[in-house]
């Protein structure tokens, strides 16, 4: 046996070196600090796999390279995914506050800023980077703040930012305690975030529960067909928790199918990430853009979440627009800690759920919207 | 004197219960902690007063607008 196929040390490249480093990075994050680890273990792992030199897991029918095929480029594991959120979602706290679908559709302007930005910087005026119109609807999809949608849309429209994309989406989605507060501070008033609102709220029955989904992938499906899969696997998994008929489903739709697939589609995602697609400057913009996309999407929700306050007659507290991004429950998690920081006996978090809950069907609309529209751009 | 009640802000589950009745409390004090989508939510009193009524007890499942406690100040 020749000596190179012993000593991957000696075909090791800085490129290579950079991307395992930035594997353990990652996996260092998940562990020590606990950020997203579900996620960001087995990613980072994924990424150390995958550049390793001579190792061979991304190449033909390597490991990593058949996960990619199968799960990625299928859109399998996204869709797989979100029958497992849809059945960890309690969509009672959207229904009883029908009017937190506007804070989800607000929010949801992140996407289309940021699109512009992105389409602005490449092929659409500055050509300052290699982002066609396609790359810069997949970029913008990030603004959605929603891990399946962003490999949905970003492998449907052929993107080769892909893992950037879904790397820049994942791991935003795990700062959103950080990144959210100051914009939610900078944009109210001291008076409007000590708002209380009432807890008390109209109980939906079981058949309105029940009647939900299946209304929502008619209506959705029937509006915007392509986002048939998507809205579609979230209501299956949202049917098989609120029919009450299946537990059994229920519960192994939201652990052993969701965990299994999380493990293949975390090792797949950062299996994409090898050091000659992934080390260039595009890459770098797409994490800058990503941040502006969740920027711009809170800061949506929040501005919208103020002409609530006002048309309310000052009875919703505009901070839950923030959670109209779809990160679920983390930015419901993140407008309950600053309202109660304005006021101890302020507890925002159901009303914030239900703007969460929205977000997360809005962001499959505009996902769905996005690829409906792309065609008749390009 | 007035009685306040304290609600429950959102469905979810009683951690702990920190006030008893017949005990004195100032505004802010901790009435209960409830835990709602795995955040722990604490509870405080409205006004300075005495406790009247603690309705519920550690581990208990709440709706939102059920009654935590009566305060009486």
């Amino acid at each position: 046996m020749p000596d190179h196929e012993f000593l991957g040390v000696l075909a090791l490249t800085w490129q290579a070196a950079v991307m395992l480093g930035l594997g353990g990075l990652l996996i260092y994050l998940g562990i020590a600090k606990t950020v997203e680890p579900v996620l960001l273990v087995p990613i980072g792992t994924g990424i150390m796999l995958a550049n390793i030199p001579l190792g061979g897991l991304t190449e033909a029918d390597g490991f990593l390279a058949v996960l990619r095929r199968v799960g990625i480029d299928t859109e399998l594991f996204p869709l797989l995914i979100f029958i497992g959120v849809g059945a960890m979602i309690d969509f009672g706290s959207l229904l009883e506050r029908p009017y937190t679908v506007f804070l989800g559709a607000a929010a949801q302007f992140g996407i289309f800023g940021t699109f512009f930005m992105a389409y602005f910087l490449g092929d659409g005026g500055l050509r300052l980077f290699d982002f066609t119109f396609k790359d810069a609807v997949s970029i913008g999809i990030i603004g959605s703040a929603d891990g399946p949608t962003s490999i949905y849309v970003a492998t449907v429209l052929g993107t080769k930012y892909a893992a950037a994309i879904i790397v820049a989406a994942y791991s935003y989605m795990a700062l959103v305690p950080i990144i959210q507060p100051p914009i939610m501070r900078a944009l109210t008033t001291p008076a409007e975030r000590r708002l209380v609102m009432s807890a008390r709220a109209r109980r939906v029955s079981k058949r309105t529960r029940i009647l939900f989904p299946i209304v929502t992938i008619l209506v959705v499906g029937l509006i915007a067909p392509k986002a048939t899969p998507l809205i579609g696997t979230l209501m299956f998994g949202n049917l098989l928790r609120e029919s009450g008929v299946v537990e059994r489903l229920s519960q192994a739709a939201q652990n052993e199918l969701a965990n299994i697939v999380t493990i293949l589609l975390g090792l797949a995602v950062g299996g994409m990430m090898v050091a000659a697609d992934f080390l260039r400057a595009e890459t770098i913009m797409i994490y800058v853009m990503g941040v502006v996309a969740f920027a711009v999407g809170t800061a949506a929700g929040v501005l919208f979440g103020k002409v609530m306050y006002v048309a309310s007659g000052r009875t919703i507290n505009p901070l839950i627009g923030a959670a109209g991004i779809s990160a679920f429950p983390m930015c419901a998690r993140v407008v309950q800690k600053v309202g109660l920081e304005a006021n101890p006996h302020n507890h925002l978090i159901m009303h914030a759920a239900g703007a969460n809950t929205a977000g997360q069907i809005a962001s499959v609309v505009a996902g769905g919207a996005a690829l409906a529209l792309v065609p008749f751009f390009s | 004197m007035a009685e306040h009640i304290v609600e429950a802000p959102a469905a979810g589950k009683v951690l702990r219960v920190l006030a008893t009745a017949g005990a004195s409390v100032a505004e802010g004090d901790r009435v209960c902690v409830l835990e709602a989508l795995k955040m722990e939510l604490p509870i405080v009193a409205p006004v300075s007063g005495t406790v009247k009524a603690v309705p519920v007890a550690a581990g208990q499942a709440v709706e939102a607008g059920d009654t935590l406690a009566v305060i009486e100040g």
